[in-house]
């Protein structure tokens, strides 16, 4: 049975062109480009220190590289800061967690709802009946977004808390909750066990059908790579070695070297 | 619990109620003495004011910050020259625009924030204290030339009516207080606390989510001076009743400081907690050693053993319990819930519906 997607694989709505970056003498990526079209799974993958997070948080504007440029939706993006990026529509997770602790998970997923609040301070001071609106609005979506994950029973509980992969799942959701084009997942399933791994894996895909967003993630777990994604690209070294479907990914003499080490 | 009315629950509003039967009823009826006003409920006002002040830019917003007196000193100069020179602005324009002034100074000295953070921010922040008091001092101007140093603050005078008994300055201070800490906790619980409390917790992260750092930053710097400008325009003119720099000094601001951190961090009734503790613990400590002790203590010994006492609390606190005095009583008011029996039976009552569907 041939499988409909409701949302068809696009235009191109990210590239990244020719990045360099370099911590003093260590060069992390080297003239690295790839892209990722609209509404597909793209997986990065690579050994430790291929340059996977560098690159995301070069997408993101945490670091600046000293050559390349970013592009969204055709536009190149001149000074990219991590605000910049959130605004056109680009929102992440992090490898090590980077959530509100002292939190509430509802508090942590209502932060993700920022860019659909406009009502200034003074205004939320004096609690007028817009900020009422707009609040009631945002937790709504939140609520849904905590339905859609499952995790309504932990939703006062501080995040800090939590544990790993419960944390992880939250952290999806704050990056859901901004209701942005693409999301940018750094080792979603790290540290999880198979169950964890296959309900992430689950609501990966889920919100990839059901919104259409863009999903760009970085995993080793290649079952689940191969299983979930449209396209894959491979670094290692900081260098793209392998750029396609999982399937020519797998038969890609360079990445099973790669991987497996060869001798020179 | 959903909310009744804005963002209160039930809850909020009998606490609410409590304080207000309390604060407007109770006291005035049964405390006849001025010393009680003069010396104790204004001045706890008064600091609890500039203490929440200090929570939002270090509570919630977790930027180190120590400068509060030099704001509370722009808000009480700024204050008294107002009165004196825009007299038609009335006491309570003055009060919202001398908060305004402080506002300006948090705005130009929360800026060192955007780049330094942790104890190096503590640093840049002394600025604004040495700075206000600095300036206050040198140009005479802004004490309009009095050549003895300490000015006599202006009388309160709200729409004709004078409020220069200590009753009457008390409910100044407590209408004023009550006014901004409403405010304090809608901004807190609303989309602004979050902004501030993402940027505390990992500020990468908030950016990424679109909170601009600039902004949430700058603004906490800016609030937290208009509540310890106002905070500090009472200080002067229901407390010490006169204007003079030196009441504005470090200590003050170390004093703010503690109540933040003893109360609670993060916390809007921390404020009030911590506020009380600091104030009445010396005067508790003289009490034992007038009444317990007769006076064979020495004065100065009783307020060392204060400053020791203070010292080994804030180290405790620190270790095991960082979030202050409102956790504790969070804790304490859990446990006498849990302790009494009426109060559970709605829970029981619930279990037992629930246990006959399994």
């Amino acid at each position: 049975m041939a499988y409909e997607r409701k949302f068809k694989i696009g235009k191109p709505i990210l590239e990244v062109n020719n990045i360099s970056l370099a911590f003093g003498g260590v060069k992390a990526i080297t003239d690295t480009s790839f892209n990722v079209l609209e509404h597909e799974v793209r997986a990065i993958i690579g050994p430790n220190g291929a340059g996977k997070s560098s690159m995301l948080n070069c997408i993101n504007g945490i670091y600046k590289p000293q050559k390349g440029t970013v592009s969204f939706r055709g536009k190149e993006i001149p000074n990219i800061t991590p605000n910049i990026m959130a605004q056109m529509g680009l929102s992440r997770t992090f490898q090590n967690l980077a959530l509100f602790k002292r939190m509430s998970v509802l508090d942590n997923i209502l932060v993700g709802r920022k860019l659909h609040t406009k009502t200034n301070f003074i205004e939320v001071a004096l609690q007028l009946p817009k900020v009422k609106k707009e609040e009631k609005a945002n937790r709504d979506r939140s609520e849904e977004i905590i339905n859609f994950l499952e995790i309504e029973d932990i939703k006062d509980t501080p995040v800090g808390k939590l544990p790993y992969g419960l944390q992880k799942k939250v952290e999806l959701g704050r990056a859901l909750a901004t209701d942005s084009s693409i999301i940018l997942l750094d080792e979603p399933m790290a540290g999880m066990n198979v169950e964890e791994k296959r309900d992430m894996c689950r609501f990966i895909l889920k919100v990839n059908d059901e919104l259409g967003t863009t999903m760009v993630l970085i995993e080793h777990d290649m079952g689940v790579v191969m299983d979930i994604s449209d396209r894959v690209v491979v670094l290692d070294y900081g260098k793209v070695i392998g750029d396609g479907t999982p399937d020519e990914i797998m038969a890609n003499q360079k990445v099973i070297d790669a991987y497996l080490g060869v001798e020179h | 619990m959903k909310p009744i009315f804005m963002t209160y629950t039930k809850k909020d509003l009998i606490n609410l109620g409590v304080c207000m039967v309390l604060s407007l009823i109770i006291i005035p009826m049964f405390i006849k003495t001025e010393y009680w006003y003069t010396s104790i409920l204004i001045p706890w006002l008064c600091l609890a004011l500039a203490t929440i002040g200090q929570q939002i830019v270090m509570g919630y917003t977790g930027q180190l910050a120590l400068g509060a007196a030099g704001f509370m000193a722009a808000g009480a100069f700024a204050m008294f020259n107002l009165i004196l020179r825009v007299p038609d602005l009335g006491f309570v324009g003055s009060l919202i625009v001398s908060g305004l002034i402080a506002a300006a100074f948090g705005i130009l000295f929360g800026l060192p924030s955007l780049k330094v953070r942790g104890i190096y921010l503590m640093v840049a922040t002394l600025a604004s204290q040495f700075f206000i008091i600095w300036m206050i001092d040198k140009f005479g101007w802004f004490k309009n030339y009095d050549s003895s140093g300490i000015i006599t603050a202006q009388d309160i005078v709200i729409l004709g009516k004078p409020f220069t008994t200590p009753l009457a300055m008390y409910l100044v201070c407590l209408a004023v207080t009550t006014v901004l800490t409403l405010l304090a906790m809608n901004m807190a619980r609303g989309s602004t606390g979050r902004n501030w409390m993402a940027v505390r917790d990992m500020d990468i992260a908030a950016e990424s989510m679109g909170v601009s750092l600039l902004r949430t930053k700058v603004q906490a710097f800016a609030i937290s001076a208009f509540y310890c400008g106002v905070a500090g325009a009472l200080f002067a003119f229901c407390y010490l009743k006169s204007l003079e720099p030196v009441a504005f000094d470090i200590k003050l601001s170390f004093k703010i400081l503690f109540m933040c951190i003893l109360g609670g961090l993060g916390t809007i009734n921390g404020a009030f907690i911590g506020a009380a503790f600091i104030l009445l613990f010396p005067v508790l400590l003289n009490s034992v050693g007038n009444n317990v002790f007769h006076g064979a203590i020495d004065a100065t010994i009783i307020s060392s053993i204060e400053q020791v006492i203070f010292g080994l609390l804030m180290i405790v606190f620190m270790i095991y319990e960082p979030l202050g005095m409102a956790k504790l009583w969070e804790t304490f008011k859990q446990n006498i819930k849990s302790k009494l029996p009426s109060l559970n039976m709605k829970s029981l009552k619930s279990s037992k519906v629930k246990k006959p569907k399994k």
